[in-house]
């Protein structure tokens, strides 16, 4: 399947298999990366964190991993961007609708977004990833940027 | 004809998944034959604004002290139970 996300996607914003333990680690290690990559502001990290532990941005799928997408406000953003993190674990984050429940997440989206007009293609592009349970179950096995491509093409 | 209602999406920062959900409800009643200017504000915004929309959908927890309708939008980012909203928003669009 294609549907446009690899080329909204940095290669160097793609994290497979990380080790983190908690929703703020996998957070922090996108962020590091789309802040290397100048995406960001150094302010974005700690923004995305604080803004998690309020607002949530876990969605759930009825599956063993779900899906985050957390963000900030526009401010904290230089360009807009994503980067990608699977887990080896699922991790664990809080519903965006209903923040009282806590979700196992296994996909982490995280978006530099600051102008709405202009990104509705990747917002398009990660909504219909999320999805697609087959493109995840693709993006889980995944181990190498090649796999990811073939999933996202 | 109707005077054309408003609906105005919410979600934490006004611009991320509210934005896929205005595109994604836009759509979808467009194909229903269904038109309605949009707004989109971050959730804290909504008890200010409220009063001026017909509906709200919201992807985010909405203050108890909004009185319009809120229908829940997370069906348009999950794709979850994605017909029964757009039920609900036809049914809002034609009172």
């Amino acid at each position: 399947m294609s549907n446009g996300l690899m080329q909204l996607l940095d290669p160097e914003a793609i994290v497979l298999g990380s080790d983190a333990s908690t929703n703020e680690e996998i957070i922090r290690i996108l962020a590091g990366r789309l802040e290397a990559l100048g995406y960001v502001k150094g302010s974005y990290a700690d923004a995305v964190v604080r803004r998690e532990s309020t607002i949530p941005t876990g969605l759930p799928l009825e599956r063993a991993d779900n899906v985050a997408v957390p963000h900030t406000d526009p401010e904290h953003v230089l360009k807009p961007g994503i980067a990608l993190g699977t887990l080896k674990h699922p991790v664990t984050f809080a519903n965006m609708e209903d923040p009282d429940e806590m979700l196992p997440v296994g996909f982490v989206f995280l978006l530099a977004i600051n102008d709405k007009d202009k990104q509705i293609e990747a917002l398009q592009s990660v909504v219909a990833t999320i999805q697609d349970p087959q493109a995840l179950d693709g993006l889980r096995s995944a181990r190498t940027l090649d796999d990811v491509r073939a999933v996202l093409g | 004809m109707a005077r054309q209602k408003t609906i105005l999406f919410a979600c934490g920062t006004g611009i991320a998944t509210s934005t896929a959900v205005n595109v994604a409800v836009t759509e979808e009643m467009k194909k229903r034959g269904l038109t309605f200017n949009a707004q989109q504000a971050k959730a804290t915004e909504v008890p200010g604004l409220a009063d001026s929309v017909d509906f709200i959908v919201a992807t985010t927890p909405i203050s108890a002290s909004v009185t319009k309708p809120v229908i829940k939008g997370l069906a348009f980012l999950t794709g979850i139970g994605k017909d029964k909203v757009l039920d609900e928003i036809e049914a809002q669009l034609r009172k």
